[in-house]
């Protein structure tokens, strides 16, 4: 090789590698611009707007979980106008990141953070300390502060609704359930799932697989691919993408679609989307800023409040079916049902809640077993 | 049995992108060329293959699409390490971390999208009936065609490795680059088509997670596959058949693992994500052990830069 053309190459390539490495700078700090994005978006008409910053885990893209958060931020731009102004930083990894975007956030000035993801406790906590003119908002979590509340859903009712039909619609007599982490919500959702369909079918067993992950399409494929090849049925995930209901599209199964109406993801297959609105709580936690009136505290709303719901019921469910998940619904609105109520015995045959019983809170928190009727021992120390 | 002859298919379903990749890889590394990207090239791929069957709604398309895509980033790998005798294990985890990156930032607007009709794939094309046979329809008549392509790329790769001149060649500049050289060999071409090779190799694959197996596009989508991948070279001592083997065998293990949950059997599944590699780890100590299986199984000059002078 000549000097020159090696020199023409290596400048080549020094380029090259420039743009390389630039472009893993970008990606590594990609979630920086977008609250001075989303900002640049607010409206400055009033004065002194009150500022209001969420964080999300996922991509707001996402179809799910995060998507769903977002929606109920646009719907608190839609409600206050001008007199509040948003912003949000998408896909914050749950860990020493998440402390330093809240961190950030509450000295841009913002007088209410929403943390959106369970793993933001902990350093939002931290962040509650050091600012405690800001009010601090977290979902799903367990740990408050004088300016730090909790706010979560009951999606367990949700997935008790969907398991009527998943009772009725099955053939085989067995469900399948793709398990994120074996973590007391999740296993709310694999009992109450269960509970729903034997309440209408009390044959019906439950096969649950782990996939430890939020969200990875293929592992949720794959596991849902194993449960309908041991005769699952109707599918129901606590993962947040659509690969499970897109599986059972390919196989001719049923599922159901979750965080968000995912209907679309196969049209045949679904048979629910569970949902979650946020919109009513923001509007209202908003409003207790504006008023003055914002106090620390835990709430959990769920049906009776319309933050979360079993939207989109196929045609192919039978009318008597559509008309007990009203019922049903309408007893969730009037308190007059609850869906853990004794006699709740685990599938070790030990009594969990007495006849009559309605768990409270605390029972719930602790949710460590499975109901009679799902196959399997709930993994420990993972 | 019924159940076994299923998880049989779903292992093959599974371990199809490995083989791709761990076909392309072991082309390369046959030539001497480790090419630690692996990941970065399926990523980048897999996103350029979503966007293309997005598009067209081909799924041909979108594995051409990923083939280049792979190709692409193996071109700049190449010129990197044989142009400019950059570090290969530098280069290559260079090429990874920014697979990831662009190809997150590349797919943005993909998230959370859905491909068209899957009726409409190459799935439809063959008899169905073919597929209601025991035993072998399941394993064989009810995979996606890109199995079969595995099947035929396996039998293409072994033949042309050890039948042809060609690939005596390439064999040849594996073991001493030096040697071939003297004999007049183009050894940085060669090389340097091995690495393309490879990439659209891993580039298919790639496309195949995001347009057949998952299908759809997430940021990291590719999970860590590409790594497998690599691994499975060793594993497999570089072998093609073993390869293949090796792939099923890998992909068995996630959904033997999902198997026994759903009968109720617990296992800690972090437990068997690590087996691929404590697999590789114990077939390195193994031949390693033994100088004649390394001279036999083992390219020489893995990893090292060739200067011609």
């Amino acid at each position: 090789m000549t000097d020159r053309s090696r020199r023409h190459l290596i400048s080549v390539a020094g380029s090259l590698s420039a743009l390389a490495a630039a472009g893993v700078l970008s990606a590594c700090g990609k979630q920086e611009p977008a609250a001075p994005k989303a900002e640049a978006k607010s409206e400055p008409k009033k004065p002194d707007p009150l500022k209001a910053a969420w964080i999300y885990v996922g991509p707001v893209g996402d179809a799910g979980w995060s998507f769903a958060h977002d929606l109920g931020r646009k719907a608190v731009e839609a409600k206050f106008g001008s007199a509040v102004s948003t912003s949000f930083v998408e896909k914050v990894p749950e860990g020493a990141d998440a402390e330093r975007v809240i961190r950030d956030l509450a000295q841009q000035g913002n007088k209410i953070i929403f943390a959106t993801s369970f793993g933001y406790m902990e350093p939002m906590l931290k962040v509650a300390g050091e600012f405690p003119d800001v009010k601090f908002e977290h979902a799903t979590g367990y740990k408050s502060a004088p300016n730090m509340r909790i706010y979560d859903a009951s999606l367990y009712q949700d997935a008790y609704l969907a398991g009527i039909i998943a009772g009725r619609m099955t053939k085989t007599g067995t469900l399948g359930f793709v398990g994120s982490f074996p973590i007391p919500e999740v296993l709310r959702n694999i009992n109450a799932y269960t509970l729903g369909a034997r309440s209408v079918n009390p044959k019906v067993r439950t096969r649950v697989v782990w996939v430890n992950t939020w969200f990875d399409p293929a592992r949720e494929s794959e596991a849902a691919q194993t449960l309908i090849n041991q005769g699952a049925d109707v599918l129901l995930q606590n993962t947040d993408s659509t690969a499970v209901l897109q599986t059972a599209e390919k196989n001719g199964k049923y599922a159901f679609g979750w965080d968000s109406d995912m209907s679309a993801f196969g049209p045949k297959a679904h048979l629910a989307s569970a949902i979650i609105n946020w919109g009513p709580y923001y509007i209202k936690a908003i409003d207790d800023v504006l008023k003055g009136s914002w106090q620390t505290g835990r709430t959990i709303w769920g049906v009776k409040e319309d933050l979360n719901d079993l939207v989109k019921i196929a045609d192919v469910v039978p009318d008597e079916t559509k008309a007990q998940i009203a019922k049903v619904k309408a007893g969730l609105k009037d308190d007059s049902f609850e869906v853990f109520t004794g006699p709740i015995v685990d599938n070790a045959g030990k009594e969990r809640l007495p006849k009559d019983e309605k768990a409270d809170r605390a029972w719930k928190d602790k949710v460590d077993f499975f109901v009679a009727g799902v196959e399997g021992k709930v993994p420990s120390g993972s | 049995m019924n159940e076994i002859v299923l998880l049989l298919a779903a292992a093959i379903a599974s371990g199809t992108p490995l083989v791709l990749a761990g076909l392309g890889l072991l082309v390369n590394e046959k030539a001497g060329v480790v090419n630690l990207g692996a990941e970065g090239m399926m990523l980048i791929a897999a996103v350029a293959g979503f966007a293309t069957a997005f598009g067209t709604g081909s799924e041909m398309l979108a594995l051409g699409a990923g083939a280049l895509a792979g190709a692409t980033a193996a071109a700049v790998f190449g010129l990197l390490v044989i142009g400019l005798n950059a570090n290969q294990y530098a280069a290559g985890l260079a090429l990874s971390l920014f697979g990831g990156g662009f190809s997150a930032f590349v797919g943005i607007g993909y998230v959370g999208r859905k491909l068209g009709d899957p009726a409409a794939s190459l799935t439809g094309s063959i008899g169905h009936w073919l597929a209601d046979l025991p035993v072998i329809g399941p394993l064989l008549f009810g995979q996606h065609p890109i199995v079969w392509l595995s099947l035929a790329l396996t039998a293409a790769v072994a033949w042309l490795l050890y039948r042809t001149r060609a690939g005596l060649v390439l064999r040849a500049i594996g073991e001493s680059p030096e040697s071939a050289h003297a004999l007049g060999y183009p050894v940085r071409l060669i090389r340097f088509a091995a690495v393309v090779t490879g990439g659209a190799l891993c580039g298919v694959a790639g496309a195949c997670l995001s347009v057949v197996y998952a299908p759809m596009w997430v940021e990291g989508l590719v999970a860590g596959r590409g790594w497998i991948a690599l691994a499975l070279t060793t594993f497999a001592t570089w072998r093609p058949g073993r390869v293949l083997l090796g792939a099923w065998l890998f992909g068995g293990v996630t959904l033997l693992q999902f198997h026994l949950q759903a009968q109720g059997v617990a296992i800690a599944s972090q437990l068997l994500a690590m087996l691929p590699y404590l697999a590789t780890i114990v077939v390195l100590a193994l031949i390693s052990r033994n100088p004649a299986w390394i001279r036999a199984n083992m390219p020489a000059s893995l990893g090292r830069p060739f200067h011609a002078d």
